[in-house]
């Protein structure tokens, strides 16, 4: 097992009232599989069917294996503009 | 040229627009998004910007790669407001200049379309009632997630 710190903004750190979160995951845990972990938290209601997940900087696809020292973000729904 | 920038003070149109201007342009094309007054039916009275500064700041540096490489603009530029802004405020300038009119016009259409999908910046809208919600403009159109 790791764990890593997934970052939060907007809506999604009001929801969880929380600007990062400590996952434990096991080594070579995918982005869908952090996602799961996340579902089963107090605030994850606030999630989308398929919630955007940032690795380094850069929208991650589900099946993306997560590494030590990543930086992880979930992305809330975008508005900029 | 190229420039991308986050910033945290009043954006001026004219700043960006001299930014971007080459003798060799026949054409600059300008985009100016500012905050309105109502959405969705309901009086705004402000708006606060807030984003994932590091990966916005890459975002926006590689949609205006993503741009001049389409289009062939010889320089683009786009800036975006952070923090609380007030009706009426500037949120976004995207200036891009071409030796001809329509490559110019097309990079800026590209750019806020890019911005809009793909850069972590997420308003809370504030108003008249004095409630505040986070936009989500998928949830208009019963798209939801990415």
């Amino acid at each position: 097992m790791s764990t890593v710190t997934v970052q939060l903004f907007a809506s999604y750190a009001e929801s969880f009232g929380e600007t990062t979160l400590q996952i434990s995951i096991p080594t070579g845990s995918t982005v869908r599989d952090l996602i799961a972990r996340i579902r089963l938290l107090p605030g994850a209601t606030v999630l989308p069917d398929s919630p955007r997940v940032a690795v380094n900087r850069k929208f991650a696809l589900p099946e993306q294996q997560l590494g030590l020292g990543d930086e992880i973000a979930l992305i809330p729904p975008v508005a900029g503009g | 040229m190229r420039h991308a920038s986050l910033v945290n003070r009043e954006v001026d149109p004219a700043t960006v627009l001299s930014a971007v201007r080459d003798s060799r342009c026949g054409a600059v094309s300008m985009f100016v998004g500012t905050v309105r007054d109502v959405n969705e039916g309901r009086r705004v009275s402000g708006i606060d910007y807030s984003a994932y500064i590091e990966m916005a700041q890459a975002e926006m540096d590689q949609i205006l790669a993503e741009a001049e490489e389409r289009f062939g603009v010889r320089s683009i530029a786009v800036e975006h407001r952070l923090g609380s802004l007030a009706i009426g405020d500037v949120s976004i300038v995207i200036a891009a200049a071409h030796e001809h009119r329509s490559p110019a016009l097309d990079a800026t259409r590209f750019v806020i379309e890019q911005v809009k999908v793909r850069v972590p910046i997420w308003k809370l809208e504030q108003y008249d009632d004095g409630v505040s919600e986070w936009v989500d403009p998928a949830r208009h159109t019963g798209v939801t997630g990415a």
